[in-house]
């Protein structure tokens, strides 16, 4: 599993890997809302927690269609399905590569989009925190998604289709935290909440996932 | 006799065949009492005025539209334990009439609700879960459109609608979480005091009667269906192989 | 207890049946060659026997974890090299040692170039040192040879063959003549499913 981890990773990292393709979506979509909405800093300040979060949403997005599709294309899914390596544990792997390349580095850059934004400062804790407890969520979900649409030509509209709906309780939560968190409220009840979905994501949907793909291998 | 005797599709089509015409006589009466009962024979509201009366379509369609994914569900379990293929098909007709329910929910939701709360939408918790519902019928019958092998297309909508209903319950709380809002409470329950006075509660009773054997006729129609559709695909290939 | 024993198989593909009534028994250090016409189901068979779809029918014995299959499709990242390539797959079939692949299929002028900048033969003798590393005792080989020259099929046919005296099995769909004294082969026309006969539960037949 972990070797399987290292060579997603690795495979990342090399040339036309898509590292950091996230992560600049990340920002462009950050720079590109002051633009649409004008620069008044109480607006911008009022709309960041949101913005932080559906950027983060679409840039997790970005990567998922080529999870499984490239392993697929030259029939290392169907190896890796031989394999003594159960695909719950693929799926894991797929899922933890997937975060460290996407949901790892938005967690950390996420103070320069705030600072972007004018976020008020005693929000920033808590959008570092909130993104690192949520991103894992969307990392699992997205893997469901893209087992689910493994088999299919163009996979990828239908892809943002199945998955953007799940995402839905980790972005209610997720901005919450920081919306309360950037007005000074306590905003542990919906960090917790967060983390419970991150947990349950992680913990349950890489059964869904391994079944998605053992349906789609048939 | 078994109650699964009736997964087998030629039981289905004879008793789906013989359900049919009584079920599809029964929403059209239902519904004609039902909603003339309501529309003409109640009294106005004294606080809503005769805006009121569309509560005989809203309700009924926002209940089906939970409980079309609540059937959707079920059958999506029974085909993944049992293999029931007249399962899965039943999901698949069910979906775009539960996709139809929610929006007339939503559509004549927001014509009850511009005269009362003076917009046409709102972001309460109730309608937004209802448009998340909406979401979540256009990307189940998205992937049964997409996958070309039909049992493959039962096996991952299948799970889809599990881990779907899970986020769909998440999202219900999560979004209620989110904003306090307008809509009232439930309108209709067995135990509470606080429920629509008895001239408006026999009406919309006939009225969701009507609503519920209208589904149960349309899903049958639709079932035979996809029942006849699998039945012409096993021909052919049947006719292509000799 | 054999390395594989299959009675009475039925196989589909895309919801046709393909093949129907198909036993065979593999003993160690046996290869079995499967010969028959473009899709009379060679593929299918492998595919059914590695455990990627179900057989309509039929049992298939072994012992568990005792498989390698190697497809059309190698399974090769191109951006990594060729002794990554192999040092992964070893790793998740938990073996270390990836020395004896690269000597049998002749990869170790190669070693550090990267799987994309390899020919197409070379590519496939990557595909194929692959089954060394799994350590597996039998192997279903789908085509092995295509785009091998004629040395490179001599190692892989040298290779078959220690794998075999080591007390493994191959079970090959191959067009090609392999020179191998213990190899048999199997036709597989005679088991052609026929179209019209009533297929069991489980597709689209269930529906007439």
């Amino acid at each position: 599993m972990t070797a399987l981890f290292w060579r997603d990773l690795r495979l990342a990292l090399r040339a036309g890997g898509g590292f950091g393709l996230g992560l600049a979506f990340f920002f462009i979509v950050a720079v590109l809302v002051p633009l649409g909405v004008g620069p008044e800093p109480t607006t911008l300040a009022r709309i960041a927690p949101g913005i932080c979060w559906v950027a983060a949403l679409l840039a997790s997005l970005l990567s998922l269609d080529r999870l499984f599709a490239l392993d697929q294309e030259d029939g290392s899914l169907d190896l890796l399905a031989t394999a003594p390596l159960p695909l719950e544990s693929v799926a894991t792997a797929k899922t933890a590569a997937h975060w460290v390349t996407t949901g790892l580095p938005l967690t950390l850059a996420s103070p320069v989009v705030a600072m972007l934004l004018n976020l008020p400062a005693a929000g920033y804790p808590w959008l570092v925190a909130a993104l690192f407890l949520g991103t894992p969520a969307l990392s699992a979900i997205g893997t469901f998604g893209a087992a689910l649409t493994v088999g299919l030509k163009r996979g990828g509209l239908l892809l943002s289709l199945l998955v953007l709906p799940l995402y839905i309780p980790t972005l209610i939560f997720g901005a919450e935290v920081v919306r309360r968190g950037a007005v000074g409220m306590t905003a542990t009840p919906p960090l917790i909440l967060l983390a419970g979905i991150t947990a349950g994501a992680i913990g349950l949907l890489p059964f869904a996932s391994a079944a998605a793909l053992r349906m789609n291998l048939r | 006799m078994s109650l699964w005797e009736y997964a087998n599709p030629k039981k289905f089509m004879e008793t789906s065949g013989r359900i049919l015409p009584w079920a599809s006589g029964l929403a059209a009466v239902a519904l004609c009492v039902g909603l003339v009962w309501g529309f003409f024979f109640t009294p106005d509201d004294y606080r809503q005025g005769s805006t009121v009366k569309i509560i005989y379509i809203h309700v009924p369609s926002a209940m089906m539209a939970i409980n079309i994914w609540v059937m959707m569900l079920v059958t999506s379990l029974i085909w993944l334990v049992r293999r029931h293929h007249v399962s899965a098909l039943a999901a698949k007709a069910a979906a775009p009439i539960g996709l139809t329910m929610t929006l007339i929910a939503l559509a004549t939701g927001a014509l009850w609700g511009q005269p009362m709360w003076g917009t046409w939408w709102a972001w309460d918790p109730r309608l937004t879960s209802f448009l998340i519902l909406c979401l979540f019928y256009l990307g189940y019958m998205a992937l049964w459109q997409a996958i070309d092998n039909p049992d493959t297309a039962a096996d991952l909508t299948a799970v889809l609608c599990l881990v779907g209903s899970v986020f769909a319950l998440l999202s219900r709380y999560a979004v209620n979480f989110w904003s306090q809002g307008l809509h009232q409470g439930a309108s209709l329950s067995l135990d509470k005091k606080e429920n629509v006075s008895d001239v408006f509660y026999f009406p919309l009773l006939v009225s969701i009667a009507g609503f519920v054997a209208l589904f149960v006729a349309l899903m049958l129609l639709r079932t035979r269906t996809e029942i006849r559709g699998r039945r012409l695909r096993a021909l052919m290939a049947r006719q292509r192989g000799a | 207890m054999g390395l594989l024993t299959v009675s009475d198989l039925h196989c589909a593909r895309g919801g046709i049946a393909v093949l129907q009534g198909l036993s065979l028994t593999l003993e160690p250090g046996q290869a079995l060659v499967l010969r028959g016409p473009n899709g009379c189901g060679k593929t299918t068979l492998l595919r059914t026997l590695a455990g990627l779809q179900p057989p309509l029918s039929g049992t298939i014995t072994c012992p568990t974890d005792s498989m390698a299959y190697a497809a059309h499709a190698d399974g090769l990242k191109a951006t990594l090299s060729v002794v990554e390539n192999l040092t992964f797959w070893a790793s998740i079939f938990g073996q270390t040692d990836i020395e004896p692949a690269l000597v049998a299929m002749d990869l170790h002028s190669l070693a550090n170039r990267a799987a994309q900048n390899l020919s197409a033969g070379q590519k496939r003798r990557l595909g194929l040192a692959r089954l060394m590393v799994t350590g597996r005792p039998l192997w279903l080989l789908d085509e092995p040879t295509v785009s091998l020259d004629t040395h490179a099929c001599d190692l892989f046919v040298a290779m078959l063959a220690r794998h075999l005296e080591m007390g493994g099995g191959a079970l090959l769909a191959t067009h090609i003549p392999i020179d191998l004294a213990t190899a048999q082969l199997l036709d597989l026309t005679p088991y052609r499913a026929d179209p019209n006969t009533q297929a069991p539960d489980g597709f689209d037949e269930a529906f007439l």
